[in-house]
C-alpha cells in the first residue's frame, strides 16, 4: 500500500481528490442536508447520490476521451454520438417490436461504427483528429436529427428506461454501468498489452510504429472504444428523459470530458494516462455543478464559478506554479 | 600567464565555472567541476557518457539550475535560469540534437525569437536577407525559404550554428556539431570556427571524434562520472593519455585497432537476407546485395547516397517499387515495420530522438516494446517477465539507469541507444539493420557496442551495419558495400577492405586504382 501513494496513479489522483473534497467540505458546513443519505423503495437518495448518477454519462465519456487523448488525440463528436444512439434507440423502441437487448445493441453499434470510422480516418488516412471528429461533431447532429425527422420522440418502455433509472442493490444503474466500464478498461489497458500500446503511441508514434506496433489499429481501437462508451451515455441520457432530443443530447459533453481528463493529469500531447483521476475529475465538475445549483447561486454565476475553481486544479498541477508559490511561502513569514 | 579570477583580463577568462554541483534523483551528475573558457580559444570538453558533459552545458546555459557553485562571465557574477537568458549574456548553445522546428523554413528558424518587426509586423525579406547572410558566414547557400523537414540534418545542424551564431555571442557552445556532417562540411565548421576564434569568441566543442579534438582545440578538459579530471594544452596531451583519463583505465593502442577480423562468411552458407535489384523511383537505384548468417556487411557512403534509404526499404518504412527481398530464400513483401517485425527483422534508425525512443516511457517498457509488438495485444508479457528480460538487458549492456522504471528521456545518449539495442536483442531478430548506432556517443560506449555486434554476428545473427565513420566502418565489417549517388559502386571483401579503398570508392577513382597504382 505504502507504494502505492508513491505511484503515479497516487500523484495524478491527489489533485482533483482534494478539489473534490474542499467542495465537499464547503457544502458540510454550508448546505444542510448534504451528506444526508436515505432508502426510499430500495434505491439510495440524498444529494452524494445524485451527484454521481448526474455525473455517469460524463464519466463513460471521460473514460474513453482519456485514452483517445493518450493517442495524442482529442475526440469532438462524443456529444453528437450521444445524441445518435439516443435517436436510434428512441426510432426502434416506437417504430419496431424488437427486444430492449436488440435496441440497445443496434444503438450503441450505431454509435461504435462511427467512432471506427472516425478512428480509420484519423489512423490510416491522417486525418487530424480534430478536423476529423469536429466534422462528425456537427454532422453527426444532423443524422440524429434526421434519423428523428427533427422531432423529439417520445417513449415508454420500463424494460429500456432501466438503464437510466434502474438501480442495483441501492445504487443507480449508471452508477453501476461507470464501475462496470472502468473495471473493464483498467483490466483491458494493463492487463492486456493495450495501455503499453497506447501510451507508446501518444509518446512517440514514429518509434511506435518502427519498432512494429499498429499505431494506426491503436488509434481506431481507442476512437471505436469511446464512441461505445457515449454511445452507453447516450442511452442513459434518453431515459432519463424519457425522450430522444436530438438538438440538447451530449450538448457541450466534449468539453466537459476533454477537461475531466485533463484535470486527471493526462496531458492533452498524449502518452500517460490516468483512467481512475480522470474519474476522479468528472465528479468534481458534477459536484460543482450541483453545489452551485443547490447553493441558489444564479445560474449566469455557475459557469464562472466552475471556471474559476477549475482554473484552480489546474494551477494546483502545474510544477511551475507550485514552485513560485512555495518559494513566497518560504519568503513572506520572514 | 597566471592569473588569478580577479584580476585576469578580459581576453583570458571569459567564462569561469567553480565547483559546480548539480544532482538529479538517484545520480550526481555534476560534483564540484571547475570549467574555464578563454577568449580566442577552443575548448574541447571530453567524457564518457553519463560523464556530465550535456549536464554542464545545460547548468551553463539555465536549462538546468545549478545545486552549488558560482558562474562568472567576463568577471561578472551570473545565474542565468533560460536559454534565452544566457543567450542575452553572450553564450549561445547548439545542443546535440538538432533543434529546429521542422514545420518553419530555414530562415523563420534562424531568425525565431529575433524577428525584425516595423510597426508590429515582421520583415519578412529582411529576415530572409539575414538568415543569408548567417549561412554564407558559414559558406553554405541553401534556399533559405525551404522547409527545415525536407532538408538533410547536416543542413539542419548547419541552419542550427547559424541561428547560434547569427546574435552576437562571446561563447559558443558546440554540443556534438559534427555527427552527421560529411569531411567537407566539417571542414567548413572548422574554418568557421578558426575565423569566430580569431575574433576573440570562446568555444566549447564537445564531441566524440579524437581526429577532430586534435585538429580544432586549444585546450582539453576531461570529465568523469560527474568529476573533473583535469584540463590540459591539447598539443601535450597524447591520444592515448586521453583516452584513458576518460575511461579511468589504461588503454592500449592494440584495443582500439584490432587487427583483421575473421571472415565469418562460408561460401556454402545460405545468405539471410538478399536483395535482387531493390529500388524505389526517386529514392534508390535498383540494388543488389545479400547478407550470410554470422556476417557484418558494411554500408557505407556519404550521407543521402542511399544508405539509410535501403535500410527503409528493407524494414517495410518505405515500399520498393521494383525488385525483389529475400529471406532465407523465400521473396517476401514487407508491407509496415509490424511485418518486418513478424518475419524475424530490426532496425535502430539513425534518428533516435524522433525514430527510436519513447522518451516518456520507462527503461523496461522501452525494452519490452518490439517483442510485446511481435506478440500482439492479447499475450501480454507477465509483470515478472518484463522485470526479468529489462534487468537482464540492463546488466548485460552495461545500461547506466537508476532503475528499471525511469523515463528514458533522462538517459544519456549512448545509455538510451542501449536500450534501443536491448529492444531488439529481446525480440531475437535473424537481421539486425544497424543505421548509425554509436553516432553521438563516447568511446567506451562505441567499443561496448561494437563488442556487442561481434558477439552478435558470432552467434549467427546477420547485421547489416550503416556508419559514417570509416575506420568503425573497416574495422567492424567482414564486406563493405560501397554506395555513391543512390547507387551501388562497389564491394570491398577481406583484404581489400581499408579506409582508402572505400574513399576512393566514394570519390570515384576506384576504377582507375590499378592503373595508377
Amino acid at each position: 500500500m505504502r507504494n502505492w501513494f508513491q505511484s503515479q496513479t497516487w500523484h495524478k489522483l491527489k489533485w482533483p481528490l482534494a478539489a473534490l473534497a474542499l467542495v465537499l467540505a464547503y457544502n458540510f458546513f454550508f448546505t444542510p442536508g448534504f451528506f444526508q443519505i436515505e432508502i426510499k423503495n430500495g434505491r439510495l437518495y440524498g444529494s452524494l447520490v445524485d451527484i454521481l448518477n448526474r455525473a455517469a454519462p460524463m464519466m463513460l465519456v471521460t473514460l474513453g476521451m482519456t485514452l483517445v487523448i493518450a493517442t495524442g488525440g482529442v475526440d469532438l463528436s462524443v456529444g453528437a454520438l450521444m445524441a445518435i444512439s439516443g435517436a436510434v434507440a428512441a426510432l426502434l423502441l416506437t417504430q419496431t417490436a424488437l427486444a430492449v437487448p436488440a435496441v440497445m445493441a443496434i444503438a450503441l453499434g450505431a454509435a461504435t461504427v462511427a467512432g471506427l470510422l472516425n478512428g480509420a480516418l484519423i489512423g490510416f488516412l491522417q486525418v487530424p483528429p480534430i478536423v476529423a471528429t469536429l466534422v462528425l461533431m456537427v454532422s453527426g447532429r444532423g443524422v440524429a436529427q434526421l434519423i428523428t425527422d427533427g422531432q423529439i420522440i417520445t417513449f415508454s418502455n420500463p424494460a429500456f428506461e432501466f438503464i437510466g433509472r434502474g438501480a442495483v442493490l441501492g445504487m443507480p444503474f449508471p452508477v453501476v454501468l461507470v464501475v462496470l466500464g472502468c473495471v473493464a478498461l483498467v483490466l483491458f489497458t494493463r492487463k492486456t498489452a493495450a495501455g503499453l500500446f497506447i501510451e507508446c503511441t501518444g509518446d512517440n508514434e514514429k518509434s511506435s510504429r518502427y519498432s512494429g506496433v499498429n499505431t494506426r489499429l491503436v488509434k481506431m481501437l481507442v476512437y471505436g472504444i469511446c464512441a461505445l462508451l457515449a454511445g452507453l451515455a447516450g442511452l442513459i441520457y434518453v431515459t432519463n428523459i424519457k425522450a430522444a432530443d436530438s438538438n440538447n443530447a451530449g450538448m457541450w459533453m466534449e468539453l466537459d470530458a476533454i477537461l475531466a481528463t485533463v484535470i486527471g493529469g493526462t496531458a492533452l500531447t498524449g502518452g500517460r494516462f490516468y483512467l481512475l483521476a480522470s474519474l476522479a475529475g468528472a465528479a468534481l465538475i458534477q459536484a460543482l455543478t450541483t453545489t452551485i445549483l443547490t447553493r441558489g447561486v444564479p445560474v449566469e454565476w455557475t459557469l464562472v464559478v466552475k471556471a474559476l475553481v477549475i482554473t484552480g486544479v489546474c494551477l494546483l498541477q502545474s510544477e511551475p506554479f507550485r514552485r513560485s508559490v512555495q518559494s513566497l511561502w518560504r519568503k513572506s513569514p520572514a | 600567464m597566471i592569473s588569478t579570477p580577479q584580476d585576469s583580463p578580459d581576453e583570458s577568462a571569459l567564462l569561469q565555472l567553480r565547483g559546480i554541483s548539480k544532482g538529479f534523483p538517484g545520480v550526481r551528475a555534476l560534483d564540484g567541476v571547475d570549467f574555464t573558457v578563454r577568449s580566442g580559444e577552443v575548448h574541447a570538453l571530453m567524457g564518457e557518457n553519463g560523464a556530465g558533459k550535456s549536464t554542464l552545458i545545460k547548468v551553463l546555459t539555465g536549462v538546468y539550475r545549478r545545486d552549488a557553485g558560482e558562474i562568472t562571465f567576463k568577471n561578472r557574477s551570473i545565474n542565468p535560469a533560460s536559454p534565452k537568458q544566457a543567450q542575452d549574456i553572450g553564450i549561445s548553445t547548439v545542443y546535440q540534437e538538432v533543434n529546429l522546428i521542422p514545420h518553419l523554413s530555414i530562415a523563420e528558424n534562424i531568425c525565431l525569437g529575433r524577428q525584425p518587426e516595423r510597426f508590429g509586423c515582421i520583415r519578412w525579406k529582411f529576415i530572409r536577407h539575414r538568415a543569408e547572410q548567417a549561412l554564407a558566414r558559414l559558406g553554405v547557400s541553401v534556399d533559405v525559404t525551404e522547409t527545415v523537414a525536407n532538408c538533410s540534418i547536416a543542413i539542419q545542424q548547419l541552419a542550427a550554428i547559424a541561428r547560434a551564431l547569427d546574435i552576437s555571442a562571446r561563447v559558443l557552445i558546440l554540443d556534438e556539431p559534427t555527427s552527421s556532417l560529411d569531411e567537407k562540411e566539417v571542414a567548413t565548421l572548422f574554418g568557421v570556427l578558426r575565423r569566430l576564434k580569431a575574433e576573440g569568441l570562446g568555444i566549447v566543442f564537445v564531441t566524440h571524434f579524437l581526429d577532430q579534438v586534435y585538429e580544432i582545440s586549444d585546450r582539453i578538459t576531461v570529465l568523469r562520472n560527474g568529476k573533473l579530471v583535469g584540463e590540459y594544452a591539447a598539443a601535450s596531451l597524447p591520444r592515448i593519455e586521453l583516452i584513458s583519463k576518460m575511461m579511468g583505465r589504461e588503454f592500449s593502442e592494440a584495443e582500439l585497432h584490432r587487427g583483421e577480423t575473421a571472415v565469418a562468411s562460408r561460401s556454402d552458407a545460405k545468405p539471410v537476407v538478399e536483395l535482387k535489384e531493390l529500388g524505389r523511383k526517386r529514392v534508390l537505384n535498383p540494388l543488389s546485395f545479400h547478407i550470410l548468417p554470422g556476417e557484418i556487411l558494411g554500408l557505407s557512403g556519404l550521407l543521402g547516397s542511399g544508405r539509410t534509404e535501403t535500410a527503409r526499404l528493407m524494414f517495410g518504412i518505405d515500399r520498393p517499387d521494383c525488385g525483389q527481398l529475400l529471406l532465407d530464400g523465400q521473396p517476401v513483401a514487407l508491407r509496415s515495420p509490424r511485418s518486418a517485425l513478424n518475419h524475424k527483422l530490426g532496425f535502430c534508425p539513425e534518428d533516435r530522438k524522433t525514430e527510436a525512443i519513447v522518451p516518456n516511457l520507462s527503461v523496461r517498457e522501452n525494452i519490452i516494446l518490439a517483442l510485446q509488438a511481435s506478440r500482439g495485444w492479447l499475450r501480454y508479457l507477465p509483470q515478472a517477465k518484463q522485470i526479468e528480460l529489462a534487468d537482464r538487458f540492463i546488466q548485460a549492456l552495461n545500461i547506466k539507469t537508476p532503475n528499471r522504471e525511469q523515463a528514458v528521456r533522462l538517459l544519456s545518449g549512448g545509455n538510451q541507444q542501449k536500450v534501443i539495442l536491448a529492444r531488439w536483442l529481446a525480440s531475437h531478430p535473424r537481421l539486425l539493420i544497424l543505421d548509425e548506432p554509436t553516432r553521438g556517443i563516447d568511446v567506451g560506449a562505441k567499443l561496448e557496442i561494437e563488442k556487442l555486434m561481434a558477439g552478435l554476428a558470432g552467434d549467427g545473427m546477420a547485421i547489416l551495419f550503416i556508419s559514417s565513420d570509416l575506420e568503425e566502418m573497416t574495422r567492424n565489417s567482414h564486406r563493405i558495400v560501397v554506395l555513391r549517388d543512390r547507387k551501388k559502386v562497389c564491394e570491398l571483401r577481406g583484404a581489400d577492405i581499408s579506409e582508402n579503398a572505400i574513399m576512393h570508392a566514394i570519390a570515384g577513382t576506384h576504377e582507375n586504382k590499378e592503373a595508377s597504382a
